[in-house]
């Protein structure tokens, strides 16, 4: 990074710094591309709207790592990326910001592949509820220095900390990205095939992505013996709640009597119609949240109204 | 009453104390699971750091949750702090006792309570031996991912609360990303489980900011891990250069080429032969630096990675590429790095092994400066460490008997981490802070950084008695002042 775009990111920083103001400043809410705003429930209209700056600071493709103002898109970002032949792993929905998705947490479907939104984040500078500007992490692919302030921040829904400026983990994008589909046991081939990127189920249908080398991809399409197909379901856009299951508990989907569902096998993760009723919270954990807000923001004033626990 | 004899009756005083604590503990756990013999607790006050020991009146083995409830309460019910240890290995000195802790020794709770092979989760125990538990796994075609050098010896406790890398974790990524829910003993004695086997557990990631805490939020009993299949395909190269430069050259032109190998480890100079002449694996000793480089998962991408990097290799002057021909030739390849810290023993009596991490872009120049500041203190250093992830681990040889060596040695290594740092790098890759690197936290951290970090800890240890003194600097809380345990040296 040469010292002027560092001067022009730490400005940004400042300025969103500013924008938040400190304890006496009343109540804020980052705002990002608002594609899962409803996550945790309304926030007090009293809450002044924030916004993250934008722009990719720095990207050097051989770290593969990048750092990215939260506002930016991560679709933008991907774009930026592609022309290295990179990409990030955070779902890419339509005008969803790096800051927003991570705030909210969820993965993309590619999760079996990718992995978990949170591991993709190296380091995290936020404006805390005193308006003060907090690094956590450090800038390198493999860091064990002090407490793991990023994973906290991811899921936070912004209650804790107002995201403005991520480093995050690039990955290399895949050669060959291709979707199957047919009537085989979704959980089965899962176990049959080492690693794909996605294995999905609607009860009747299952759904497969495989991505890499073409010759892999071609011999894994073997393997799993399904069709080829235009793309993924569709479904998921429709079934608005999202439910959190151990991945063996999938298989009574059909028979549970909620209707019908988009399920990630292999991950957990189910697209419904209707919520999920989630076992009561276990009041020790719940206390260590209340703590946790508590010392992150003694007034209250980052996304009131907001719930992380149900 | 003279200073003699109030001196007198505060040892008694203490040495009452002392008795009692011991007598709760064993009446809660077993007599000869809660040891205060002088030795024993002579050898529980180091880890395998240099760093000076501490001290503790006690030592636990709990087998269970319960006994460890039973040791925190204690603990508290007698006014002291409480240290969780695991294998004794970590580099940092996180399991050296400060400010007169029980401390806890979870070995003995090392069973692997339940492999689920379709879910590909296992719970494990703490205590379990981290090599053991990817032995066990074999069979089913799944191994554990984070593999630490020690790994032959660390536990899966010690893991977590270090947040451990290892070669691997190129590819796989450190601990954190294979711990998928932690049961814990707080400070208070309580018992949550954070985290689940779901994808996406409610409200923060309480499991995440527990991994790699050190000890300081509380104790893991039963840990959830995540198991990754064995792949498919495997190959093993050994590259071999006659500078440093061109070594170090080739890692960032084959992570540019948009290939994350399995691992990617350099071994140089003096360091090569150490190895060759304990393993005899082969190594070419007239090399300046080594490369290990693996590659894994389905057949057509290994194939390919590997003409990748031999391609990769000669555009950087690669001497030679010899790719393993067999598991018995990658096992021995293998074998050699993994040596490395035995085979230095045949070098110099004692050694201080460092742990940082640069941008791997700027690889040659960090290592450029660590050969200026060792020579600058008269030390001999030997370079073996995970250049894939730009992973420093700088082993400092010497001999512990030369007068004011140690002053040496440690001033060299606040240097290193200083160089590190100057090129965008931070303190530790997978060693962890501990005792350590507590005081250079705020090279790295602002006030408020280390404030966030203070109020995080605080969160869950509200009183400090989880690991006291370790990680953050005294005073991090701002407009707070240190909590210092008493007795602790700071």
């Amino acid at each position: 990074m040469t010292p002027r775009t560092l001067h022009a990111a730490t400005d940004a920083l400042a300025e969103l710094a500013a924008e938040v103001g400190g304890v006496d400043a009343g109540a804020v809410v980052a705002i990002g591309g608002c594609t899962q705003f409803d996550v945790g429930g309304d926030v007090d209209a009293s809450a002044r709207e924030v916004r993250a700056p934008t722009g990719i600071v720095e990207h050097v493709p051989a770290e593969m790592t990048v750092r990215v103002r939260a506002g930016t898109t991560v679709s933008d970002l991907d774009a930026a990326l592609d022309a290295h032949g990179q990409c990030v792993a955070l779902p890419a929905n339509d005008g969803a910001t790096v800051g927003g998705v991570l705030a909210v947490g969820h993965s993309g479907i590619r999760r079996l592949g990718w992995g978990p939104v949170r591991d993709t984040v190296l380091e995290v500078r936020y404006v805390s509820a005193e308006g003060a500007l907090v690094k956590g992490g450090g800038p390198t692919v493999k860091n064990v220095s002090g407490y793991d302030l990023p994973r906290l921040m991811v899921g936070s829904l912004g209650t804790l900390g107002i995201i403005g400026e991520v480093v995050l983990r690039t990955r290399p994008v895949p050669a060959c990205e291709r979707w199957f589909a047919g009537e085989t046991d979704p959980f089965e081939l899962v176990h049959r095939l080492y690693r794909p990127a996605a294995v999905l189920w609607d009860g009747t249908t299952t759904w497969l992505l495989l991505d890499g080398h073409p010759a892999d991809v071609d011999a894994q399409a073997t393997v799993a013996g399904l069709a080829e197909a235009e793309a993924g379901p569709s479904a998921a856009a429709a079934l608005a709640h999202r439910w959190s299951m151990k991945p063996s508990e999938l298989a009574s989907l059909p028979s549970d009597g909620n209707g019908a569902f988009l399920a990630q096998v292999g991950v957990g993760v189910v697209h419904r119609s209707v919520p999920q009723s989630r076992p009561p919270v276990d009041p020790a954990v719940a206390e260590l949240h209340t703590r946790l807000k508590q010392a992150f923001d003694p007034t209250g004033r980052l996304a009131p109204g907001r719930t992380v626990l149900p | 009453m003279g200073t003699v004899d109030a001196a007198t009756t505060a040892a008694t005083a203490a040495t009452a104390a002392t008795i009692a604590l011991v007598s709760d503990l064993r009446a809660a756990l077993s007599h000869d699971r809660v040891r205060a013999e002088p030795l024993e607790l002579e050898l529980y006050a180091h880890d395998a750091s240099i760093v000076e020991g501490g001290s503790t009146p006690v030592v636990c083995f709990p087998l269970t949750t319960a006994e460890v409830q039973s040791c925190v309460r204690l603990a508290r019910a007698h006014g002291r702090p409480f240290t969780a240890r695991g294998a004794g290995t970590g580099l940092a000195g996180g399991a050296v006792p400060l400010g007169d802790p029980v401390v806890v020794v979870t070995t003995k709770m090392n069973r692997i309570l339940d492999v689920d092979s379709d879910e590909r989760v296992a719970w494990v125990e703490p205590g379990v031996v981290n090599l053991d538990l990817s032995r066990s796994l074999a069979p089913l075609g799944l191994h554990f991912a984070p593999d630490p050098s020690s790994q032959q010896a660390c536990s899966i406790g010690g893991n977590v609360a270090n947040n451990s890398g290892g070669p691997h974790c190129l590819a796989y990524g450190v601990t954190s990303a294979h711990v998928l829910a932690v049961e814990v003993v707080l400070p208070d004695a309580s018992v949550v489980t954070l985290g689940g086997l779901d994808p996406e557990p409610c409200g923060y990631d309480l499991r995440g900011v527990f991994v790699g805490s050190e000890g300081t939020l509380g104790i893991a009993t039963r840990i959830a891990v995540r198991l990754t299949p064995d792949p498919p395909a495997l190959r093993t190269l050994l590259l071999d250069f006659s500078s440093m430069e061109d070594a170090a050259s080739c890692v960032s032109a084959i992570i540019g080429a948009g290939l994350v190998p399995a691992a990617l480890e350099m071994m140089a100079g003096d360091m090569i032969d150490a190895v060759e002449a304990f393993v005899h694996a082969g190594y070419p000793v007239d090399a300046a630096a080594v490369l290990l480089c693996e590659v894994d998962g389905l057949p057509a991408f290994v194939d390919g990675a590997v003409e990748l990097v031999r391609t990769i290799a000669g555009e950087h002057r690669a001497r030679t590429v010899r790719v393993a021909a067999d598991e018995a030739e990658r096992q021995l390849l293998w074998k050699g790095r993994k040596s490395a810290f035995g085979a230095v023993a045949r070098i110099a009596p004692d050694y201080y092994l460092h742990d940082t991490v640069v941008p791997r872009t700027r690889l040659v120049e960090v290592l450029k400066r660590v050969d200026e500041i060792a020579a600058a203190r008269g030390l001999r250093v030997l370079n073996v460490f995970h250049a894939g992830d730009g992973n420093l681990h700088p082993l400092l040889s010497f001999d512990a008997r030369e007068p004011g060596v140690l002053e040496q040695v440690h001033a060299a290594g606040d240097e290193i981490v200083m160089a590190s740092l100057d090129a965008g790098g931070v303190l530790s890759g997978e060693h962890g802070i501990g005792i350590e690197k507590r005081e250079l936290m705020s090279r790295m951290f602002s006030a408020d950084d280390l404030d966030a970090q203070a109020r995080l800890r605080d969160a869950f240890d509200p009183d400090g008695v989880a690991n006291p003194g370790k990680v953050l600097p005294a005073g991090s809380r701002c407009g707070e002042l240190p909590r210092i345990p008493e007795g602790l040296w700071v």
